[in-house]
């Protein structure tokens, strides 16, 4: 299987310190008069998404051209996909073009998985349906080391439909290979209680005071209508019992900062007041996910 | 000038008959004539099987054969021999084929196909409703008249409490057996694995235990109330097992099979996102997986069936939640049974035989399954020491989604005797 990044769980700490610390090198690019980078000049890269994205399709693509790399991008609207062509015949179609790497975003869980076992190409996974998320994770840990020395010690609260999201499940496997207490927060619809079981240091609670009390960071996820198949909560009164208001910042540690991976919905997940407030580090997230990709793309191509 | 062929010197096993000893067995016209010493052999065929085990024919209860209208993936003929290749003399095929077997005429046609190519006996299981969808029960006297040994809506459980309770009376009144698939489909609706840790790790929807055992505690509900022989097809899960003894003790005609896969694996051995690992019912937690084995040791679950599922390569080779659901099953059966169930001690050889004969001859009633006198000819010989290594690319099936592929087996069949004649040997 070609050196991709498929997952935050089988990568070990010192493979995410050197990602971390690489990414660091490259937040000063990004407010360069001069942005271009040469590392991977020459190098080709696939953006291949399966599913509506805007932030992390940009993302990965501007991260690839700040080294230098080329990148295209295909939507599967308007793919050989609407024509019924399968996954793997799709792939296999893209590798002979010789990429040197694909980017990868499905909706279903394991797809780039099953794909690695089948392609030549390193595969990057950019979220694949309700399984990781890696490089969102990535970015929440550069984004919290931005502001805290470091993780060990730290107490995270990850709150919302924990049950559907591959952003909490790479957090989760991120932060506790780091010894952080990690706090998982839903509905009881929204949060089998297996997750307890998917790292050492995780916790449950339906109760978002208890998830926010002393906690450093407070993480909202977007609730995901579009992956719920049923109606697991009744949505008029989410947010009156998970969403995040201002007072109860309060609650957690006077530094507290909130983060939440986008798109967000005001007034479902968090008020508006939140989203602005100025421990929120929403749009610093959302640079730093260029920086930490640039360290992603080297470390799988350069 | 009559067919003669003797299995010479093979330790013969036939729990019908209260045998088990070394012995020959004599069979003329494809039929038993005696099982005993030196028995006498001018002109015969003679298959040597000093060292072997030699059964009654194994029966395999429920498979699926996809003819007709699925024969890219299989077909009577190959399902047929990849069956022989199993050590299975006879077979069982549900009706989920297209068009679905719910009249006389499939049934009649899956017969004559068989009787022209298979190579062991095939015996055909009706549907339960027409179409196998839920609301108008099947021509289901004409496909008996036709050779439908049973009925069931296999993969499509019947959801209706008022139909399947019709079902039963019907079933009862044909003296039928009655087979369910037990799925709540409301329960595991979406899901692609049993529900649990691993299944919360990956991100895969889960179907949940309770899924099964909802509808197998109806049904026995609907059995007690109707007097129906009703089985439990592929059982997987504790409760269930739990359900089936209690009734059973209670009286009630009531039995249960379960799979290779599901005594031999949990969800704990899957392959992430591999769809050789992916069925239904699904691969259970260890404890269901160990509550199964327990409930085989009890004499609770009477029959090993494979749940042969052939699926064509390129159906498998998809996103894990677009891959059907199945896993053939043929070839494997006797060597994960020797290997999963006597080997440890949880079954004794006997007892095994049992499984594979006496087990499902007793919900299917073929007249078969016994090696007494007058019995149709049709052996199993196995080995329970050789060792081989299973390619399924070389399999006789038209499909190869198994997650069995390279597993080097300590025991195995040597030899399929069908009607008196050799239908496969090693």
């Amino acid at each position: 299987m070609p050196a991709g990044l498929l997952g935050i769980e089988e990568l070990d700490r010192a493979e995410i310190e050197a990602i971390l610390a690489r990414a660091k090198d490259f937040q000063p690019v990004q407010s360069q008069t001069l942005k271009k980078l040469d590392q991977l000049r020459g190098k080709m890269i696939v953006n291949l998404f399966y599913e509506a994205s805007t932030r992390t399709r940009t993302s990965f693509e501007i991260a690839a051209k700040r080294l230098g790399a080329d990148a295209i991008s295909i939507t599967a609207s308007g793919s050989s996909v609407s024509k019924g062509e399968s996954l793997v015949d799709t792939l296999n179609t893209l590798a002979a073009m010789r990429p040197d790497a694909i980017v990868m975003r499905h909706a279903a869980s394991g797809a780039p998985h099953f794909l690695a076992r089948h392609l030549p190409t390193p595969i990057i996974n950019a979220g694949d349906g309700t399984h990781e998320h890696p490089t969102q994770a990535l970015l929440d840990a550069r984004t919290i080391l931005d502001r805290r020395s470091r993780l060990e010690g730290l107490k995270v609260a990850i709150i919302g439909d924990i049950a559907h999201s591959r952003v909490a499940r790479s957090n989760v496997h991120l932060l506790s290979k780091f010894g952080v207490e990690i706090v998982l927060c839903g509905p009881a619809s929204l949060l089998p209680v297996e997750l307890a079981q998917l790292a050492p240091g995780v916790r449950l609670t339906t109760d978002i005071c208890d998830a926010i009390r002393e906690a450093d960071v407070i993480m909202m996820l977007r609730v995901q209508l579009e992956r719920q198949h049923e109606a697991a909560f009744p949505a008029s009164e989410y947010f009156q019992f998970y969403g995040l208001r201002l007072e109860h910042m309060d609650l957690a540690k006077p530094d507290a900062i909130v983060m939440h991976p986008g798109p967000i919905n005001r007034g479902r997940e968090l008020s508006s007041e939140v989203a602005d407030f100025s421990r929120s580090v929403i749009l610093h997230q959302v640079e730093n996910g260029i920086a930490v990709r640039m360290a992603v793309l080297e470390k799988v191509i350069g | 000038m009559p067919t003669v062929i003797v299995i010479r010197n093979g330790r013969v096993i036939d729990p019908a008959s209260n045998t088990d000893r070394v012995a020959d067995v004599l069979i003329v016209d494809g039929r038993v004539v005696g099982v005993g010493p030196n028995l006498p052999s001018s002109k015969a065929e003679v298959f040597d099987a000093t060292g072997m085990i030699v059964a009654p024919g194994f029966i395999d209860m429920h498979v699926h054969l996809r003819e007709p209208g699925f024969e890219h993936a299989e077909t009577i003929e190959s399902g047929s021999r990849a069956a022989a290749a199993g050590g299975f003399t006879s077979i069982c095929c549900m009706p989920n084929t297209k068009p679905v077997n719910d009249s006389k005429t499939v049934t009649s046609y899956i017969v004559e196909q068989a009787r022209s190519k298979a190579a062991v006996n095939v015996f055909p299981i009706g549907a339960i409703t027409k179409g196998s969808g839920g609301e108008e029960l099947a021509a289901i006297g004409a496909m008996k008249a036709a050779g439908a040994v049973a009925i069931s809506d296999d993969g499509l459980p019947v959801m209706n409490a008022r139909v399947m309770r019709r079902a039963m009376e019907f079933a009862k009144s044909y003296d039928l057996p009655i087979i369910q698939h037990c799925e709540d489909l409301n329960l595991s609706a979406g899901g692609d694995m049993h529900e649990g840790a691993p299944s919360v790790r990956w991100g895969l929807r889960g179907i949940p235990a309770a899924s099964e055992d909802v509808m197998v505690a109806r049904d026995l509900v609907l059995a007690q109330l109707t007097g129906a022989r009703y089985h439990v097809a592929h059982i997987s899960t504790r409760n269930a097992v739990a359900m089936v003894q209690y009734a059973r003790r209670n009286g009630l005609p009531a039995t249960c099979e379960t799979t290779p896969h599901h005594f031999s694996l949990s969800d704990a051995c899957m392959v992430p996102y591999d769809s050789n690992y992916k069925m239904k019912p699904p691969l259970r937690s260890p404890g269901h997986q160990q509550a199964v084995v327990e409930g085989i040791a009890a004499g609770t679950i009477s029959a090993i069936a494979t749940d042969h599922a052939p699926h064509a390569g390129s159906d498998k080779m998809q996103e894990f939640e677009r891959c059907p659901f199945g896993i053939i099953g043929l070839e494997t059966a006797i060597a994960l049974a020797l290997e999963e169930l006597v080997a440890p001690g949880k079954i004794g050889l006997s007892r095994m035989v049992e499984l594979f004969t006496t087990g499902p001859e007793g919900v299917m009633r073929l007249g078969r399954g016994t090696l007494a006198p007058g019995a149709p000819g049709d052996v199993t010989v196995f080995s329970t020491d050789i060792s081989w290594t299973y390619d399924v690319n070389q399999s006789p099936s038209r499909s190869r989604n198994t997650p069995f592929h390279g597993r080097t087996f300590r025991g195995g069949p040597m030899a399929t005797i069908v009607n008196g004649a050799i239908a496969w040997k090693r």
